[in-house]
């Protein structure tokens, strides 16, 4: 076995400008790394120092300025606009810091949402989005909307939404950064067990105790890798 | 299928969200549509109103009438159309299928103790066809009683029932002047022409007595000499109206012009005018023509301001759910999604209304009867002083203005949703995830 193929991702001096008010800001400035299947990756960093510009970019939100991003063979770098969404809805599963559901949909058509733009809804999808209520222990709220519900509630809706459509790899942007410590335990446990079925997970976070639960941390400064450390293996 | 219908489940449930702002929008283009298929009814029903009455003329006439020229310009000789212009017409124009003279006079009629005054009309026996007077009972006047220049008459209905009351007028005489007039036939009551331009003035029928055209001639004479108080005034005329009908619409026009010319070198006074019905019904569908591209352009205007109400909407909502947008957009919502969702949207307000609209449009005549009947009993006075177009107007309903309205708010819907979509399209996914 080759060890491409056992790679989920792998950036190679990514780079990012933005203009700003006339200035170029370089937000990245030559970021490599390999993602090996069933990595679980935390990044860390002071803010400015570039880690939601790289979450933004693994997450085919946007595209670097410069270098290549090569999710599962395919470098996204060279993707348009379109094929950027549909890796968006068909291969990444998204968590955001402030849960980002829609308020006018229960939990269950929250969960569902992303099927409208992976073509994968059918006849069992409600079924499957019950399921997925059930496993992140919701089963009991399938027609509570957001608003009727607690911060950890709704962060596991988020988080059953990222799976709907089976993604292979999860990236989360300070997942627990609007929880309290009881809550951010419950959705580390979940995360650690979806690492645990095989799910590739990169996230973003602030707080060494969060970091000290993945395998491995990537330390950002000033748009370069300040340190990469692998505590388990993948 | 399924997706479409998936699209406009979710637009019915965002627009459901705002129901107000959703419902004043839809009125927007309510008022557009309704008054698209408004105005385009009221339009024609006036429209064919008018173009009944000058149709009442007969298409296929043309009437020449006498006209009194001013009074220094009357000699002795008398004015007007001549018996010499009859026969000249009938014998030199070829295109003229009939032609009937028609003299008409003030009388007085009796029987027995009862009297009336009314027109007497010495005519030939086409003037019931050509004028489109049909008898009731009896006959109207024969060749044979013109020939034999018999006293012989025809009653209008109300002049029968008012002189004959209790007894069938039928071979009863009346008094005309110093003769007796046997009545041989009585019309068909017959609604009064109101004036349509030309020459022709308005004409009330209700008085007629007819009589044969050289019976007339033979027992009044061409003069009538009026006597009133401190007035004395002598006309001399030999015909009062030529009424010539063709056979065909297409020999109306030219027929007119060479009865003009023939007219015109005898005539060195201006003391007769040529009425065409043709062309006044041409005028009139040109005038409807008009009317209608106005009305149109009106509508066309309201529903531009009920489009503009929609867009002013959606780029409210666009950026009211710029976050919806970008969380859209980052679980992989194409842009042709985004687009297709708000232009879904827009387009089920407008169609909405536009439905909406045209059951308006179908209720228009019931209840403008309803709104006429109203304005009657509550201001009678100021109804009366309307003109009688607009008192009786019956609005026809246009049967293409239906589609034509539901096309329309189908294509504003679309046009003023465009660059809303667009626009909430075309947001920064990044962007609009950080939106407030």
């Amino acid at each position: 076995m080759s060890a491409v193929a056992t790679l989920a991702a792998s950036i190679r001096d990514l780079r990012k400008d933005y203009v700003l008010s006339g200035e170029t800001v370089h937000a990245l400035r030559g970021v490599s790394f390999d993602v090996p299947e069933g990595d679980y990756i935390s990044i860390m960093g002071p803010s400015g120092s570039g880690k939601s510009t790289l979450l933004n970019l693994l997450g085919c939100l946007d595209r670097p300025t410069a270098g290549s991003y090569f999710l599962g063979g395919e470098d996204v770098a060279r993707m348009n606009d379109d094929q950027l969404s549909e890796t968006r809805a068909t291969r990444i599963g998204f968590v955001f810091q402030s849960f980002n559901l829609l308020p006018a949909l229960t939990v269950v058509e929250n969960i569902e949402m992303p099927l409208y733009y992976s073509g994968g809804i059918s006849a069992s999808a409600r079924e499957r989005c019950i399921e997925l209520a059930r496993l992140v222990g919701l089963g009991q709220r399938l027609d509570h909307r957001p608003a009727q519900l607690s911060g950890g509630q709704q962060q596991r809706v988020a988080i059953a939404r990222s799976l709907v459509n089976n993604p292979r790899f999860m990236l989360a942007d300070e997942p627990t950064g609007n929880l309290d410590s009881a809550t951010t335990e419950e959705i580390l446990d979940l995360l650690g067990r979806l690492n645990g079925e095989g799910r590739t997970i990169i996230l973003v976070t602030h707080e060494t105790e969060v970091a000290a639960r993945t395998a491995r941390t990537i330390m950002l400064r000033d748009g370069i890798v300040q340190f990469d450390e692998r505590r388990t293996a993948p | 299928m399924t997706r479409w219908w998936r699209t406009l489940k979710l637009s019915v449930k965002s627009l459901l969200l705002h129901p107000l702002r959703s419902a004043l929008t839809v009125l927007g283009i309510f008022i557009g549509v309704a008054g698209v298929i408004w105005l385009l009814s009221i339009g024609e029903g006036i429209g064919r109103a008018a173009e009944q009455q000058i149709a009442s003329l007969g298409a296929t006439n043309i009437i020449v009438r006498t006209i009194k020229p001013t009074a220094d310009e009357v000699q002795d000789g008398g004015y007007g159309l001549t018996r010499d212009d009859y026969v000249r017409l009938l014998a030199t124009v070829p295109t003229i299928d009939k032609a009937i003279p028609i003299r008409e006079v003030t009388r007085e009629f009796r029987f027995a103790t009862r009297k009336l005054e009314g027109r007497c009309v010495g005519c030939t026996p086409d003037y019931a066809e050509v004028t489109r007077l049909t008898v009731d009972r009896g006959r109207f006047i024969s060749d044979a009683d013109l020939i034999n220049d018999r006293n012989y008459c025809v009653l209008a209905a109300e002049v029968a029932d008012r002189l004959f009351p209790y007894e069938d007028p039928l071979g009863k005489d009346i008094l005309v002047d110093e003769y007796f007039f046997t009545v041989v036939g009585v019309c068909k009551p017959r609604a009064p022409t109101s004036g349509v331009g030309g020459s022709l003035a308005a004409e009330d029928f209700s008085h007629d007595v007819y009589i044969p055209i050289t019976t007339m001639e033979r027992r009044m004479g061409d003069m009538e000499v009026v006597t009133k108080p401190g007035q004395f005034q002598r006309d001399l005329k030999e015909l009062s109206q030529i009424t010539a009908q063709v056979s065909n619409r297409e020999l109306v026009m030219p027929t007119a012009e060479v009865i003009r010319d023939t007219i015109a070198r005898y005539h060195t006074m201006a003391d007769y005018g040529i009425t065409v019905p043709m062309e006044l019904l041409q005028q009139a569908q040109t005038t409807r023509l008009m009317f209608m591209l106005f009305l149109g352009l009106i509508a066309a205007v309201s529903l531009v301001v009920g489009g503009i109400g929609i867009m002013n909407i959606m780029l409210a909502t666009v950026t009211e759910r710029t976050r919806e947008i970008g969380i859209r957009r980052a679980l992989g919502a194409k842009r042709r999604d985004i687009t297709q969702q708000f232009l879904a949207e827009s387009v089920v307000l407008s169609v909405v209304g536009g439905v909406l609209g045209i059951v308006g449009g179908l209720l228009c005549r019931p209840l403008s009867v309803l709104a006429r009947s109203l304005l009657e009993k509550w201001f009678p006075e100021q109804m009366a002083v309307l003109p009688q177009l607009v008192r009786e107007v019956e609005p026809m309903l246009v049967s293409w203005s239906i589609p034509l309205a539901f096309a329309i708010s189908v294509i504003v819907g679309v046009a003023f949703g465009v660059y809303p979509a667009v626009r909430a399209a075309r947001l920064d996914p990044i962007e609009a995830l950080r939106h407030e």
